[in-house]
């Protein structure tokens, strides 16, 4: 069973010491502060990624066409920067660091945005913006990983997931706030962001305490290097991790196809188009925590694979061709369950393997294989689809999609070796109470 | 730090940041409030009557965005004296086009949560005979010469995270039937003599032919752009040329001016205005040294308009079709133009 990792391992001695703690442990200081700086950066972040096509068009008078083939360029370079991130974060323990670098790059795009006036220098600062992404995002996983109790590591990285999300469906309502305000007041809305993510980053700072248990490492603790990192891989319970990962990423059609698909298929009206992405939001904040729990409770593995399982019912619905108003709905819940059951849960079962001292490391390599496997497969979804239409393309993705889940279920690793792992990497995890002590 | 002393800086860098972000919000809403006032040095605005109608004088009707209480309204000047008096209708469009007694304009429409846009077709009055949900920022907007056809293109945002991908959506519609195609990619499409699929195919600025079936326009699939083509009976579009961006066909039929992407020139203004000899295909390029993002508007079988950055937003010019000549500013504050017999 995939649960030995929490079940397996003996009670946290963290939890013995905090009087009042029952039977499930409450979401540790350090989460709430990590996932208020996610909500407040997501805020900041989206307001700006809101208005920028509307800023492009009718504030710069910029035809933005053609821009888009950068993005598939941002998303590999990204996916690489946060092999990077998590490489430096391990060095000495410096998740805190590493994070307060990421999100502070990402900060300082923003007042860059108003001098930007060209489609190459908003180019560039975008790409320092998701730069800055790619940094922060394996420490911050590893600090919520390491600040958590093993038992209820999906509920945390739930909670996370859940105000990152929230944070995402302010930023769009800020923005439009601002520009009711002051029409075309594009400026006011990247100062405005601006000054949101500063706040995000002070309070990274001064809540998030800086010591991580990779400075309580016993001194033969393996140095943090590439090399190591890539050495995981040998470890069966990661290697089966990130294959199950990586095969069922090589099935997940990206966002965009989805909404094309269920305008396509389904005749969502032209106007709705854009509130699509926010109903998948939308389901993913609700059943983010939920589901972290239930996770905790069945076993990541399955809950994951159930994830992948919901996306497949998903293009199941889309490829029927069933007409009914409900039809968007219930495709977007479980678009967003399918995010809600994997995108928090993955990492919650990949920290329960990966050793304490290459925690950042290998969750960035986890995701970067995920990240990468997903780009592959838009790629091909898009040759499909102009090959041999969007029918046949989604049903050959459904198709792989549910070979690939059989694939992965039988890639289900072997208890005693979980418990193993998970025991010697739980082990220092004591010390990630929030200490006062932390540097501002 | 204590907690205490922490919860201190956090509240103290939070006054010093929302007042921050208060201040950037009042100037811009101030600076758009001064454009609500006329500027002294701007065009002159009077509200009163537009017509669309034929025959009441060779002007020009177009998007005013001098400042002052008639701020994008549409408004009309006489063709003879573009620089004279406007006068401004009350009707607001972002992007707008007119021929024969019909008017399509493209506007926004402010909500609770969020703007949406619509085209609307006028009447010869502006009075609104139909309007249509938009599923983006409006672009290009262009009518057939009998009035009969209305198109237009906006552009559309991808999901929440992949904010900088962009696709444009193509409309035309039969204004007599109502009959509606959201998009012109369900039209067949030819590319090079090869039926066409592919997921990336875009369209965008078409312009009408006068013989109320063919049309011109904008396909782009595999990072390449070609003029195409299009039959409004048999729905096709079929390449002809590649290179080609918002191809505006001149009043006789025979040549098209539009917007040609030219290597190397700076990625954010890479745009050159040439005119092609529909029958020989042969290209000129136009007067204009300036990069142009516009869909041209022929004001007779030898001059082209179009607009360009200025002090209010943009600016009208004319050049010579030819390539003769050179560029002469038509009037300032001015944007989507079009000519009324």
């Amino acid at each position: 069973m995939y649960v030995a990792d929490s079940r397996g391992t003996p009670a946290a001695p963290a939890d013995a010491a905090r009087p009042g703690a029952g039977r499930r442990s409450a979401i540790a200081p350090t989460v709430f502060a990590l996932g208020t700086v996610s909500l407040i950066t997501d805020v900041s972040s989206e307001m700006v990624t809101a208005v920028l096509p509307l800023y492009l068009v009718t504030g710069l008078g910029l035809s933005p066409l053609g821009f888009g083939l950068l993005d598939g360029v941002y998303n590999g370079f990204s996916a690489l920067v946060r092999l990077v991130g998590g490489h430096l974060a391990d060095r000495g323990g410096r998740h805190k660091t590493v994070a307060v670098l990421g999100y502070g790059l990402s900060a300082l795009c923003k007042p860059l945005l108003l001098v930007a006036s060209s489609l190459p220098l908003i180019g560039a600062v975008l790409a320092a913006d998701r730069t800055g992404k790619g940094l922060r995002t394996a420490p911050r996983d590893a600090l919520i990983s390491l600040a958590s109790d093993p038992r209820s590591r999906g509920r945390a990285f739930g909670v996370h997931r859940a105000m990152d999300t929230a944070g995402a469906l302010l930023g769009p309502l800020t923005a439009f706030l601002i520009l009711r305000q002051a029409a075309d007041g594009y400026d006011a809305v990247f100062t405005v962001s601006f000054c949101v993510a500063a706040v995000g980053v002070l309070v990274l700072l001064l809540f998030v305490p800086s010591r991580t248990p990779a400075t309580a490492l016993p001194q033969d603790a393996p140095r943090a290097s590439l090399k190591a990192a890539l050495a995981l891989l040998r470890i069966r319970p990661i290697r089966q991790l990130t294959l199950a990962a990586l095969l069922l990423g090589l099935a997940t059609v990206s966002d965009s196809f989805v909404y094309l698909l269920l305008q396509h298929r389904l005749g969502v009206p032209d106007r709705w188009f854009a509130l699509l992405p926010l109903g998948t939001a939308a389901a993913f904040l609700l059943l983010a925590v939920p589901l972290g729990r239930l996770a905790d409770r069945l076993g990541r593995r399955r809950v994951f694979l159930g994830g992948h399982m919901a996306l497949l019912l998903a293009y199941v619905l889309l490829l029927t061709g069933w007409q009914s108003p409900a039809l968007p709905f219930l495709t977007l819940a479980l678009h967003g369950g399918f995010y809600a059951a994997t995108d928090g849960v993955l990492m919650a079962a990949a920290a329960g393997h990966v050793p304490v001292e290459l925690r950042s490391s290998g969750l960035a390599l986890i995701q970067t294989g995920q990240a990468l496997a997903r780009f592959f497969c838009s790629i091909a979804f898009g040759a499909a689809w102009t090959a041999w239409g969007d029918r046949t393309a989604l049903g050959t993705a459904t198709a792989v999609l549910a070979g690939c889940a059989v694939g992965a279920f039988l890639l289900r690793p072997s208890a005693p070796e979980t418990k193993a792992r998970s025991e010697k990497s739980t082990r220092p995890e004591k010390s990630t109470r929030p200490d006062m002590k932390a540097r501002p | 730090m204590t907690l205490r002393n922490k919860i201190l800086v956090l509240v103290a860098a939070l006054a010093v940041l929302a007042a921050a972000a208060a201040a950037s919000v009042l100037h811009a809403a101030d600076r758009e409030d001064q454009k609500n006032r006329p500027r002294s040095d701007g065009p002159r605005v009077t509200a009163g009557t537009v017509s669309l109608r034929p025959g009441s004088g060779p002007r020009i009707v177009f998007r005013s965005m001098a400042w002052g209480p008639h701020r994008d309204e549409l408004a009309t000047v006489a063709a003879g004296d573009p620089a004279g008096p406007r006068t401004a209708s009350g009707v607001k469009c972002l992007r707008f086009y007119a021929a024969a007694g019909t008017g399509v304009c493209l506007q926004a429409e402010r909500g609770t949560m969020t703007d949406s846009y619509r085209a609307v077709i006028l009447d010869d009055r502006l009075e609104e005979r139909a309007h249509y949900a938009l599923p983006g920022i409006p672009t290009r907007a262009r009518v057939s010469p009998d009035g009969r056809w209305a198109a237009w293109t906006v552009f559309v945002g991808g999901d929440s995270y992949a904010g900088t991908n962009f696709s444009t959506r193509t409309a035309v519609l039969d204004t007599r039937t109502g009959q509606l195609t959201a998009s012109l990619e369900e039209f067949t499409a030819y590319l090079n003599g090869v039926e066409h699929h592919s997921a990336d195919t875009n369209f965008w600025g078409v312009t009408f032919a006068d013989d109320d079936r063919h049309f011109y326009a904008t396909m782009a699939t595999g990072g390449h752009t070609y003029l195409v083509r299009g039959d409004l009976a048999a729905r096709t579009v079929t390449s002809l040329h590649p290179n080609v961006e918002c191809p505006s066909l001149s009043p006789d039929g025979t040549r098209v001016v539009y917007k040609k992407r030219v290597t190397g020139l700076p990625a954010d203004a890479p745009w050159r205005l040439y005119a092609l000899d529909l029958a020989t295909m042969a290209e000129t390029a136009l007067a204009e040294p300036r990069s142009v993002d516009d869909q041209v508007v022929w004001q007779d079988d030898h001059t082209v308009a179009y607009a360009l950055a200025g002090d209010y937003g943009t600016d009208l010019y004319t050049v010579p079709a030819d390539g003769t000549g050179k560029p002469s500013r038509l009037l300032t504050a001015g944007l989507a133009p079009a000519y009324l017999p």
